[in-house]
């Protein structure tokens, strides 16, 4: 399911310069934006090793931020982003490091406020992105799919009850990854989807499993 | 399903009665789970977008965001006005379209990343001066950049098309190769006069390395894409004369991904190495990254 399709490799329409530092990075902050699911006030956005040393000369970081304020690869708004920001009063921050045990173009983005998050995420060519870990849990979404991500409790039977409310929307599941940290504890599941999944649907699954996190992430 | 080499996309069609295109127009139409019409119609809009970023480009003379081109294109035009070239019209098309395309692209304006936007100017100048040239009808014109696509996929599954995984071999020259597969379509020619266009185009490019100056893709990106779209012209004339590659299409893209891991990351968008570490290069970096500079860029 990561293969790039043909549309992929021909596109996507969208502001210049990098299609991995530019409209990843404006992809990246639109999953990130989705993924936190709440209102952005405070955000440190740390720019690794290739997206470090060029990040700015590409755009990344007016990308990233275009994300995060919801806009789209092709919106032309990108190239003024920062007086967008500016009025969106969100306090923001970048900071750039060099590690090689990461992607080459890794990038980590922390909120904080009421709730803090951390979203680790990587430009992998041509546009395409993943997001890799939430926290401490790893994860693998990459905005082609309509995605549920859960955090919930390590106990026998949650997997079938959330593919059971899953299956009576007559939703087919594209991919399903599920990963633990040590037995019992909190377990990260990610479902892609075929199609959109409903509200109703959504709340049946966090009445049947009460994650501590859950998010439904549309497809970019 | 998924064609996962050259080779088989070779066997598909020797046993079909199909064309490359509706091989694998079937194939995303059914990864995709979406209809013809639909997957057409996305490869249409693709395709404006590229006639739409020429069409800007050409005129624009507006600087670039890292300040060191955008004004190259108009230039060559003008040139042409004045003394048009001694090869032909479709030569003359073929260079400004691809400065066009990634002088746009440098300037933040919208353009197709085909497969990247680094990359943006070499399909569309090929491609669309030939449209132009001879008079290609939509139909067609949408076939040939779905084989662009196809070319361009079966090498990004071996070879992530992105400078900081494998070099500008990875961006350009998968470019290049898609480009002249395209246009060996294009002129009807048979699968093995496609592959080896693509095969010669990637033999030629592999190593290139990926070395903006100050981390903007202006400086060699701009001024490459045009000889990288000549270079896809050279591949299918050669290939089109019954000239052959030695080595076959899919050990080409093993190469590329082994050169790719061999090279040093200082030479994979960096700015590490190569041209962005010129004596040049770093006193113009020195002059341009300071507090003044960025924040200018902010504004």
């Amino acid at each position: 399911m990561n293969e790039a399709s043909i549309l992929d490799i021909i596109s996507p329409v969208m502001v210049g310069p990098s299609s991995s530092h530019t409209a990843g990075a404006v992809k990246i902050g639109l999953l990130a934006k989705n993924i936190y699911g709440r209102k952005i006030k405070d955000v440190v956005i740390t720019l690794y090793n290739s997206y470090a040393q060029t990040g700015i000369g590409h755009g990344s970081d007016k990308g990233i931020l275009a994300g995060l304020l919801g806009f789209g690869v092709d919106n032309i708004i990108i190239k003024d982003i920062f007086n967008s920001i500016e009025a969106s009063k969100i306090k923001y921050r970048f900071e750039y490091e060099e590690n090689f045990s990461y992607h080459p173009n890794a990038v980590d983005i922390k909120f904080s406020g009421e709730v803090e998050m951390k979203i680790s995420a990587q430009s992998i060519g041509g546009g395409e992105v993943q997001i890799v870990k939430i926290d401490d849990f790893d994860v693998n979404i990459n905005g082609k799919y309509n995605s549920i991500i859960l955090v919930i409790d390590d106990t026998i039977g949650h997997i079938s009850k959330i593919t059971s409310v899953i299956q009576k929307y007559n939703i087919n599941i594209a991919s399903i990854n599920c990963e633990r940290k040590s037995k019992g504890q909190n377990a990260t599941c990610c479902i892609s989807l075929d199609s959109e999944i409903s509200h109703s649907a959504l709340l049946e699954i966090e009445k049947e499993t009460k994650p501590k996190l859950m998010r439904y992430i549309k497809k970019l | 399903m998924q064609i996962k080499t050259f080779e088989e996309l070779k066997k598909i069609l020797k046993n079909s009665n199909k064309e490359i295109f509706e091989i694998a127009q079937e194939m995303e139409c059914q990864n995709l789970d979406i209809t013809k019409e639909d997957f057409r119609q996305s490869v249409k809009k693709t395709l404006n977008a590229m006639k739409d970023a020429i069409k800007n480009g050409l005129i624009n003379n507006q600087i670039t965001n890292g300040k060191m081109g955008g004004q190259d294109c108009v230039k060559l035009v003008k040139k042409y006005k004045e003394k048009p070239s001694v090869f032909s019209k479709l030569f003359e098309k073929i260079l400004t379209y691809a400065l066009a395309t990634s002088e746009e692209n440098a300037r933040m304006g919208k353009i197709a990343a085909c497969p990247t936007a680094g990359a943006c100017g070499i399909v569309p100048s090929v491609l669309i001066s030939l449209f132009e040239e001879f008079n290609i009808n939509t139909d067609k014109q949408i076939n040939s950049l779905i084989v662009a696509g196809l070319i361009g996929k079966i090498i990004s599954q071996k070879v992530k098309p992105a400078g900081a995984v494998a070099g500008c071999q990875a961006e350009c020259g998968t470019a290049a190769a898609m480009a002249a597969g395209a246009a060996a379509y294009l002129f009807d020619y048979n699968i093995d006069i496609i592959l080896n266009s693509v095969s010669l185009c990637l033999k030629n490019i592999l190593g290139l390395t990926c070395d903006p100056v100050r981390g903007f893709v202006e400086v060699p990106c701009i001024k490459r894409n045009p000889f990288m779209a000549i270079h896809a012209i050279t591949a299918v004339e050669l290939a089109s004369a019954g000239i052959e590659s030695v080595i076959p299409t899919d050990e080409v893209v093993d190469a590329m991904e082994q050169t790719g891991a061999l090279m040093s990351p200082s030479l994979k968008e960096s700015s590490l190495a190569g041209l962005a570490k010129t004596k040049t290069a770093i006193i113009m970096s020195k002059a341009c990254f300071t507090k003044k500079y960025y924040s200018e860029l902010k504004d």
